[in-house]
This record gives C-alpha cells, sequence and structure tokens, in this order.
C-alpha cells in the first residue's frame, strides 16, 4: 500500500526520501509500505498509536535495522544498499533515543567527545571546543564533568542531543525523547528540539506530544498498524483531520 | 563381544593407539570396577551433601546464637580450605588416629575407617558446605506470608519447614545446586590422591604399565565430560518435572 | 559510577588485607575459633605423644618457615594461573559474542570443554603431555612442572572468565550498543570503550570468587609433583621420623593458612556483590 508523498512545492531539497519501506519481524508486518519525503530545513513529525512501527521505521533510517522492501535514500545515500557505507550514513544522520543511552562511565563531556575523536579522528583541541559550545548550546554549561548518573532525566536527554550534535549530522532523529521525562523536564527537552528547529535543522519526530507537533513541525505524518494513514500540515491536521482513523486517535488523545 | 576387543587390538597395531582398557581383559576388568566406583561416590557423596545442606540450612535457623555460630564456622572452614587438603587431614590426620580393627577376609589389622569411607565422608562434608548456603538462599526466597501462614494454621516450626519451605526452597535453589553436584562429580576423583581406586587412579595405574597417556587422558576427559553432561540432563528434567505452573523461572510469566 | 580506581583488582591478597583490616571483626572471629581448635588439637596430641619426641608445637614452628615459603608459592601459582586465565579468558568471551558464527560457535565449544573438564585431569594432561623443555633458536629452556601446572590451571580459569565475561557483555541494556552504533563506532571499538568499561564492576565478583577457587586448586599440584606447600608437609613429616601423630597438626597448619588467605578474599567479595548491587 502506497500513500503519495506530500508535495513539495515551495521547498527546499528532498534530503530524506522513503520509497514502500517494508519491514516484518517474524509474521509481524510493522512497516507495510511508508512512502515519505522531508526537505532540508523541515521538522516533521511522526504520530501514531504504540505499536504502530514509528521507532522501527526511525531506526530503519539510520540503518540500525534493515529493511525487508523499499528504498531510503538519505542525502543520496541509499540505506538499503548492501554495500552501504555505514559510517558515511551515520556521520549525517544523529538519532536521540527515548532512554537517553549515554556512557554512564563516561562524564558528560567526555560523553560528546567520544565519538568525533574516536570515529571522525578529529583533533582533540577543537572537538572539546566544540563540545563545551555544544553544552551551552543545550543549557548545561557546568555540568561538563557530571557522570550521567549524577544528572536528572532532562540533562541527561539534553546531553544525549549534544552528543549526536557533536557529529555534525545534517538530520536528526528522535525516537519519542521526552516518554520517560515528567512533564517539567519534558519542556526542557522540546525547548532544545525546538531551537534546533528554527536554526535550520532537518529533524525527524516521533512523539506523543502533540502540542509541540503543532507548533514546531513543518508536516505531520499519522501512521496505525504500519502505514501513513494521513498526512498534512499541522493547522489542516489538527484542525480538520480526514481520515475517520486519525479523528478517533486525535479524539484520544487531545 | 569378543570381537569387539580384538578389533581394538587390531586398532592398536594399525594406528599405535592404544586402548588397552578394552582389549585387555585384566585392565578391562580394573576399569570397569574404577568406573563403577566413580559413579558410587558421586552418588553416595551427592545424596549425603544434600542430606547435610538440608540439616544444616534447618540449623541455621535455630534459635541458639551457638548453634548457628557453629554451622557458620563449619561452612566458613569448608569452602575456604582446599578440598584436597580436607581429605588428607581426615584420611592421614585422623585416620591414624582411630584404632585398627581385625579384618577377617585378610587376616590382617586395617584401619577402622577405609580410604573410601574417609572420601566419602571429606567430599560429602565439602558438598554439604556449599549445599547449606544454596538451600538456606532457597529457603529465604520462599515468601514469608505463607510460612506465616501455616503458623497461624498451627504447624510447629519443623512442620513448617518440611511441608512447606522445603519443596519451595528446592525448587528455588535447584540452578545453583545442580552447578554444586556437577563440580561434586568432578572433584571426586581428588580421592585418587589417598589411593581410592576410582577412575582416576585406575587410568593413572594402566597408563604407568602401559605407557599410553594420551589415550588414557583422552578417554578419562570424554568419560568426565559425558557424566557431567548426563547429569546436567537429569537435573534440567528434574527441574521441569518438579516445575509448579506459574511459579519461579520457568512457569512464571 | 564506575571511577578508574574501581577497576583495579591488582592482587585480590593486598585488597584482602584491607577489607580484612576492615572486617577484622569477623575474620577475627573465625580465625579464633579456627586456631583455637587447632592449638587444642595439637596440645592434646602433644600431650598423648610419648616422652623423649619434641612436642607437636616445636615442631611446628621449627618447619613454619619453610612451609609458609611453600604456600608463598602456591599463591604465587594461583596469581600466574589467574593472570593466563583471565588474558585468555578476555578475548575468548568476547569471541563467543561474535556476530560471525563459526568464530562464536568453536569459542562456545573450548569454553564448554574447559569448563566441564575435571581440572585435576587437565593439570595431569598439562604436566605429562607437555614437553619439559623447549629449543629456541638453539638454545635449551627447561619446561618445569610448575610452569606447566601453571598452565594447567590457567586453561579451567580461562573457560570460567570467559563465561563470566559473557554474561557481564549480555547484561549491559541494549540501549548502549544502538548508541553506539548510531554514533558510527565500529563493533570493536563499541566494545572495548563504551561495553567492557561498564562491565568490569559486573565482572569483579565471580572474578574474584574464581580466584579463591584456583588458589584452593593449587594444592592438587602436589599430586604431580610440584615442590609446594603440601609436598613439602609430607616432606617435613618424613623429616620427623613419619610420626603418625604429627600427621593431622601438619595438615591443619596448611588449612589454617589457606584459611587466613581465602576468608577474607571472600568477604570483600561479599561487600563487593552488595556494593555494586545497590548502585545497578
Amino acid at each position: 500500500m502506497t500513500t503519495d508523498p506530500a508535495p513539495r512545492a515551495g521547498l527546499g531539497e528532498t534530503i530524506v526520501s522513503l520509497r514502500d519501506v517494508t519491514k516484518s519481524f517474524g509474521l509481524l508486518t510493522v512497516l507495510n509500505g511508508i512512502s515519505l519525503d522531508v526537505a532540508r530545513g523541515e521538522t516533521i513529525c511522526i504520530v501514531g498509536p504504540s505499536g504502530s512501527g514509528k521507532s522501527t521505521l526511525i531506526r530503519c533510517i539510520n540503518a540500525l535495522v534493515p529493511i525487508d522492501r523499499g528504498s531510503i535514500k538519505v542525502e543520496g545515500i541509499e540505506v538499503n544498499d548492501p554495500k552501504l557505507n555505514k559510517l558515511a550514513l551515520r556521520r549525517k544522520v544523529g538519532i536521540v533515543f527515548q532512554s537517553y543511552n549515554l556512557f554512564p562511565h563516561k562524564t558528560a563531556l567526555q560523553n560528546i567527545m567520544m565519538a568525533p575523536i574516536t570515529v571522525l579522528k578529529q583533533d582533540r583541541a577543537e572537538v572539546e571546543a566544540r563540545a563545551h559550545a555544544l553544552l551551552k548550546k543545550v543549557r548545561l554549561a557546568g555540568k561538563e564533568d557530571a557522570y550521567p548518573g549524577e544528572l536528572s532525566g532532562g540533562q541527561q536527554q539534553r546531553v544525549a542531543i549534544a552528543r549526536s550534535l557533536a557529529m555534525q549530522p545534517d538530520i536528526m532523529l528522535f525516537d519519542e525523547v521526552t516518554a520517560a521525562l515528567d512533564p517539567e523536564t519534558k519542556k526542557e527537552v522540546l525547548f532544545t528540539i525546538q531551537g534546533l528547529a528554527r536554526e535550520g535543522m532537518t529533524c525527524l519526530v516521533v512523539t506523543h506530544e502533540m502540542a509541540f507537533a503543532r507548533e514546531v513541525s513543518n508536516h505531520v505524518y499519522f501512521t496505525e498498524g504500519g502505514v501513513i494513514v494521513e498526512h498534512a500540515t499541522p493547522a489542516a491536521f489538527f484542525g480538520h483531520p480526514q481520515d475517520p482513523r486519525t479523528r478517533e486517535f486525535l479524539s484520544q488523545i487531545l | 563381544m569378543q570381537l569387539i576387543y580384538d578389533w581394538f587390538r587390531e586398532f592398536y597395531e594399525r594406528t599405535g593407539i592404544n586402548l588397552i582398557f578394552i582389549y585387555d581383559p585384566f585392565d578391562r576388568a580394573r576399569m570397569i570396577r574404577g568406573f563403577w566406583l566413580t559413579i558410587e561416590l558421586s552418588f553416595v557423596t551427592m545424596a549425603l551433601s544434600i542430606v547435610i545442606g538440608v540439616i544444616g540450612a534447618w540449623l541455621k535457623g535455630a534459635k541458639s546464637l551457638l548453634i548457628r555460630y557453629g554451622i557458620d564456622s563449619f561452612i566458613s572452614l569448608f569452602r575456604n580450605t582446599p578440598p584436597l587438603v580436607q581429605i588428607y587431614f581426615f584420611y592421614f590426620g585422623l585416620g591414624f588416629l582411630l584404632p585398627r580393627v581385625y579384618d577377617p577376609a585378610s587376616g590382617a589389622m586395617v584401619p577402622l575407617v577405609s580410604n573410601i569411607e574417609w572420601a566419602i565422608l571429606s567430599l560429602s562434608l565439602f558438598a554439604g558446605a556449599f549445599n547449606i548456603e544454596i538451600f538456606r538462599s532457597g529457603a529465604e526466597a520462599v515468601p514469608h506470608a505463607m510460612i506465616e501462614a501455616a503458623d497461624s494454621l498451627g504447624y510447629t516450626r519443623a512442620q513448617v519447614y518440611w511441608s512447606i519451605v522445603l519443596p519451595l526452597a528446592l525448587r528455588n535453589a535447584l540452578p545453583a545446586l545442580g552447578n554444586n553436584l556437577v563440580n561434586l562429580v568432578k572433584t571426586t576423583n581428588l580421592a585418587y590422591a589417598i589411593a581410592v581406586p576410582e577412575l582416576m587412579y585406575v587410568s593413572r595405574e594402566i597408563w604407568s604399565d602401559a605407557s599410553n597417556v594420551p589415550e588414557m587422558m583422552i578417554y578419562l576427559l570424554l568419560v568426565y565430560i559425558g557424566l557431567v553432561a548426563l547429569l546436567v540432563a537429569g537435573l534440567n528434567w528434574l527441574e521441569r518435572a518438579l516445575q509448579i505452573p506459574g511459579y519461579g523461572q520457568l512457569g512464571g510469566h | 559510577m564506575l571511577r578508574f580506581r574501581d577497576a583495579f583488582a591488582i592482587s585480590p591478597f593486598i585488597g584482602a588485607s584491607a577489607g580484612a583490616v576492615r572486617d577484622c571483626r569477623h575474620t577475627c572471629r573465625a580465625a579464633l575459633f579456627v586456631a583455637a581448635g587447632v592449638f587444642v588439637g595439637s596440645t592434646a596430641l602433644a600431650a598423648v605423644t610419648g616422652s623423649g619426641h619434641d612436642s607437636v608445637f616445636t615442631i611446628l614452628v621449627r618447619w613454619a618457615p619453610l612451609l609458609l615459603w611453600g604456600f608463598l608459592f602456591n599463591l604465587v601459582i594461583s596469581v600466574l594461573s589467574m593472570a593466563v586465565g583471565t588474558a585468555a579468558g578476555v578475548p575468548l568471551g568476547i569471541m563467543q559474542l561474535s556476530p560471525l558464527r563459526p568464530l562464536a560457535w568453536v569459542a562456545g565449544l573450548v569454553i564448554q570443554f574447559f569448563r566441564n573438564a575435571p581440572w585435576l585431569v587437565l593439570l595431569f594432561m598439562c604436566v605429562m603431555l607437555l614437553p619439559f623443555e623447549f629449543h629456541v633458536f638453539g638454545v635449551r629452556v627447561p619446561f618445569p612442572d610448575w610452569v606447566k601446572s601453571v598452565i594447567g590451571f590457567a586453561l579451567p580459569a580461562m573457560a570460567n572468565v570467559a563465561e563470566i565475561v559473557r554474561g557481564a557483555v549480555q547484561s549491559v541494556p541494549t540501549g548502549q550498543w544502538e548508541s553506539s552504533e548510531s554514533l558510527g563506532f565500529t563493533r570493536g571499538q563499541a566494545m572495548m570503550q563504551i561495553i567492557l568499561p561498564q562491565c568490569i564492576k559486573r565482572m569483579l565478583p565471580p572474578w574474584m570468587n574464581l580466584y579463591s577457587l584456583i588458589a584452593m586448586s593449587t594444592v592438587n599440584a602436589s599430586v604431580v609433583g610440584v615442590n609446594e606447600m603440601l609436598t613439602l608437609t609430607s616432606q617435613v613429616h618424613a623429616a620427623e621420623g613419619s610420626r603418625p601423630e604429627l600427621l593431622a597438626p601438619l595438615y591443619s597448619f596448611a588449612l589454617v593458612c589457606f584459611f587466613l588467605y581465602a576468608y577474607p578474599i571472600g568477604k570483600w567479595t561479599e561487600r563487593l556483590e552488595r556494593k555494586y548491587q545497590v548502585k545497578d
């Protein structure tokens, strides 16, 4: 089942493009022909009930999970290619997880610095300067030497965001990053993501936060049962949802 | 059967791999005796160590400080000293202090306690000490509420232990207990050091006579690994057979 | 959180002493009980001993230095075996987790084999089947029995360390693997820099337990003729005229030595276990 991707008139070049992406785990089909386009600088939100395949979709985009059929193109790189250069892909795509996944045995600063130094082999002094700047950007200057265990959930999540940003990606993926946080700390993280979006970062955000989706995103996609049921601009999506399934979902959570 | 034995003799002549304990009747007889002695040692020590474990775990819950302290020291002593030295201490140290008795069968004065009996005693105490810990933690994993329920139904402390705690504790303790029993089977070959004619001792006699050290070593390894595999299979079967639906690792949600 | 000093397990003996000082109450109580038992036993035997012989106590004092020297040898063997076993076991454990099926299968086989084989048989195999000397570049290098014993003990140590490593690595949350991979780390980089450092504190208690077992089994080397404490004990016995009543005190001495070494290690291990469980 395919859905036509949204018309891209008036927006920048398409840098993420999914066509007919299908993925099954055993007998369970989690993604059933997903197609969508994301333009450079765009922020899109993916919403939907649990189990609709949103997390899997995100993980397929940065090749953590291989897809069965279809194509995913990220800035010209075909993710489904068996000869994929994973390192090149991961330089372009950063991901932040629901459970932060910070390295508990390293300080916040070290967490941020590890990948550029080890993987990209960049100069240490330069990376350190960048790491300090990133911590300031996520409003955690002063927490350089704190270990993840000493930070709150929201703080850890912001360090995780900074860690992914340190690789200087072109695209950021967010997998329900505020689901494990309490309302106060949620705001800090969402504010950070909003800041990134405003600066022009291309963001794909899987979230349950409808207010965020309405305010920050350029386009909203609703998935259910492994397919995109409906997609529209936030105004249209929340204002006049077309599909009955969309209406039911929105009525349950709004 | 004689055909098989002859085949192995030919095998030796052809390849130089000497499995003399198969084709030579004398060595074959000793090997079979040694094998069965190892099996006997294993079973008897396993059984005794479990008894010691059950009784010791029961005593560890005693009111008397002296008894609890005594059990603790017993466990400490046997867990923190080498089993070989324990065997030597019992057989050489204590054995020589015991009187000798007249044995009509051989017409000589033999020690009151034979080396096999000392080995069984020593190894059982060694494994038993570990088992006390294992059973104790198995018992502690039994929810206290059940014991309270039994108490309020009028069970005595002994009845509670026997009917309620023990069956559940056993199921909790089965993995760790199984591990310990496997180790015990492997440890029985320390009895070699006090000339108990079990598998290892007999193998050594054979390789001293026939100079077929590599063959005997490999044979020993295979037999022990085989015994361990059998024991593990048996324990797995026991775990499944004792399974209570909805309780514990295998049965739980 | 893991600090670098937590990763240090240089010598359990150093730690054991530190732990012993802290657990002095327990250690002293237990040691007192044991020593009292031995002393009472010895003096009772001394009373039984006929006249014209030295007392058991005198004999023990006379030979204690030699026996302690032998005990030290046991400890050296145990430390070396554990070092070799750990050095070989860690890569083996990692190999067992390799995504390359054949590699993982071979590693698994090696581990199962050396875990299930009786230690005494492995010891015999090493001592009897390995050559007694090497020829390297025309130089004759002797391969003494005690070195072969070290290898003999290192083999089961290696297999058990591999299992400990495997268990620890598998207990690290998959999120750590996901985020490492997403940041571009190769599997090897992730293992060395991110996963293994987190495993160290999990591995310490079972590792120390294993060391204790290895230290106990070093006396088995007496069976293959290595001149360690137990062999020396029987030589001392022979030197004192092979009096049968000396055997119990002499072996008690060995028991006490091992007890005083292993008991603090055990208590320290228990403390570590409790400490790391609370943190997790």
